[in-house]
């Protein structure tokens, strides 16, 4: 009985410590994806934006379906994602407040320097998945309901090519983010669909390279969304808006074109009140 | 630049440049373990030594759901940890997601039946010693449990540096309840995790030899500590 109730102080205590420390600074928890956070972007941007305002801002790095349902379940005040109807879909049935626009950059199609399905060079990405699968060239999938892996679910379907039946074939669903997807594909020489951003920041290309890219159907556009808080009162709207008016607004438009890799720019701003969308 | 020697070379030159990032995570990764480890103990110990002490219907099965209990799949813990501090579950109010208690929570429930297991198993044979003297002296089971634990304490931290060891090395159930967060709920395993994950298997392999290296640490802090209170009792 007293060991118990030594237990429980103990909990009770560390509890409250951990809440005292957090009261201290203002802080949000940001569901985005593992896109955003392998690439480095927001340790470049977070910094000027906590400079400005001090508040903190939390990312917790997920594949867009799981931050899409974190933050329907509460656990997050703002979302980054990159899959537009999923998106909608989240505003729509009353978790998201309002879906903004924030910024893209595109996908491409990486491979073997040996290119077994002959696809390197290609403007046609659908084309080339078509190849893929014709050849039956290994390709290692997301898996994870992630926007990366919906666009590649979405260049599938065009191909005509029924990547269920050839899973554990030469379809490989890996069920992990992207960086471990590309681990993957670098190890057993296979395709992949990639963001950009993660590519470009990528240290274990092995034999891996770009080829594909520039095709319409990789453009990829981020969006951004307050978590409703009719639905989920404790969520900080007033800090959370600040974020999203900061990120759409001038300043962070440009904390996001200022972030490059070896002299690369990774986003292309393009909220509203930014450029227009240029890829396309 | 994954041989070995460079290895090491980056996870010396890591450790001896003071990066504050790393400390900060090493920190907080012996924070949460070690904090886990002790609320686990103060259940684990006594609820291992009340169950080699008592005996009553259905023992058998209690402990043999308690071994099985040795191998939970932190994954799995995390996930139902999540659920039970998600804002959509019953504690949810609390707040406690993605914090470092939610971790030390997660933490404690993986490693309370391992160490109550295996204090179950080590007072059971230090209990068959003792039968005699214990029935002599006409002790209460309060009593006996308290007796067992304090002559088994060597071994017993022996049971305790498993749970360390445990605790420090899982990431499944941290990753999902703490978010690794960068500055709050980054833990060494996490960090290993994120630069795998970067494709920086260089940097990764060196965190990892230094988590390595922090378990030696405290296994070897703790056989020391053991070896001075025996002399000092024997003294």
């Amino acid at each position: 009985m007293r060991l118990t109730s030594i237990a429980a102080t103990a909990l009770v205590a560390l509890a409250t410590a951990s809440t005292a420390a957090h009261a201290q600074d203002p802080f949000i928890i940001l569901q985005s994806t593992t896109s955003t956070e392998n690439s480095g972007l927001f340790k470049h941007i977070l910094p000027i934006f906590k400079a400005k305002t001090g508040i903190d801002v939390r990312v917790v790095a997920v594949g867009t379906g799981q931050a899409l349902k974190n933050g329907a379940k509460g656990d997050g005040d703002v979302v980054l994602v990159h899959t537009k109807a999923a998106e909608e879909k989240f505003v729509a049935d009353g978790f998201g407040v309002k879906r903004i626009e924030v910024m893209y950059n595109d996908y491409v199609i990486v491979g073997p320097d040996s290119d077994p399905a002959k696809v390197a060079g290609s403007k046609d990405a659908v084309a080339a998945m078509k190849k893929i699968a014709d050849a039956k060239a290994p390709f290692a999938s997301r898996g994870d309901d992630s926007g990366t892996h919906k666009a590649e679910l979405d260049l599938w379907a065009p191909a005509g090519v029924d990547v269920k039946a050839a899973s554990g074939d030469w379809y490989r669903s890996t069920g992990s983010g992207m960086g471990q997807t590309l681990n993957t594909a670098s190890g057993m020489n296979a395709y992949a669909l990639a963001d950009r951003g993660t590519w470009i920041s990528f240290k274990n290309r092995g034999s891996l390279k770009i080829v594909v890219e520039g095709d319409a159907k990789l453009f990829n556009q981020y969006g951004v969304m307050l978590v409703n808080p009719a639905k989920h009162p404790h969520v900080k709207a007033k800090e959370g808006q600040a974020f999203i008016d900061w990120l759409v607004g001038a300043d962070g438009q440009n904390a996001v074109r200022s972030f490059k890799i070896e002299g690369e720019q990774l986003f292309f701003p393009n909220a509203a009140t930014g450029e227009l969308k240029k890829a396309g | 630049m994954t041989d070995p020697a460079s290895i090491f070379l980056l996870a010396m030159g890591l450790v001896t440049s003071g990066n504050p990032e790393l400390y900060g995570i090493i920190w907080l990764s012996l924070r949460v373990s070690l904090t886990a480890v002790a609320i686990s103990c103060l259940i684990g110990l006594p609820l291992g030594a009340a169950l080699a002490v008592v005996t009553f219907p259905g023992r058998g099965a209690v402990i043999a759901v308690l071994n099985a209990f040795m191998g939970l799949p932190p994954v799995v813990v995390g996930l139902v940890v999540y659920l039970l501090l998600s804002r959509s579950g019953p504690f949810g109010v609390l707040g406690l997601l993605y914090t470092p208690t939610a971790m030390i929570i997660a933490q404690a429930l993986l490693v309370t039946p391992l160490i109550a297991a295996l204090a179950r198993q080590s007072l059971a044979d230090l209990h068959l010693e003792y039968d005699e003297l214990f029935r002599s002296l006409r002790l209460g089971a309060t009593d006996k449990i308290a007796a067992l634990i304090w002559d088994g304490r060597y071994s017993l931290s022996t049971v305790a540096l498993a749970g360390f060891g445990r605790a420090i090395a899982e990431v499944g159930a941290v990753i999902i309840v703490g978010g690794n967060i960068e500055h709050v709920t980054r833990v060494m395993t996490t960090a290993i995790a994120l630069e795998t994950s970067k494709g920086d298997l260089a940097l990764a392999l060196a965190l990892g030899l230094i988590l390595v290296g922090l378990a030696v640490a405290v296994n070897v802090a703790v056989l020391s500590l053991n070896r001075a209170a025996k002399r000092l009792a024997y003294a």
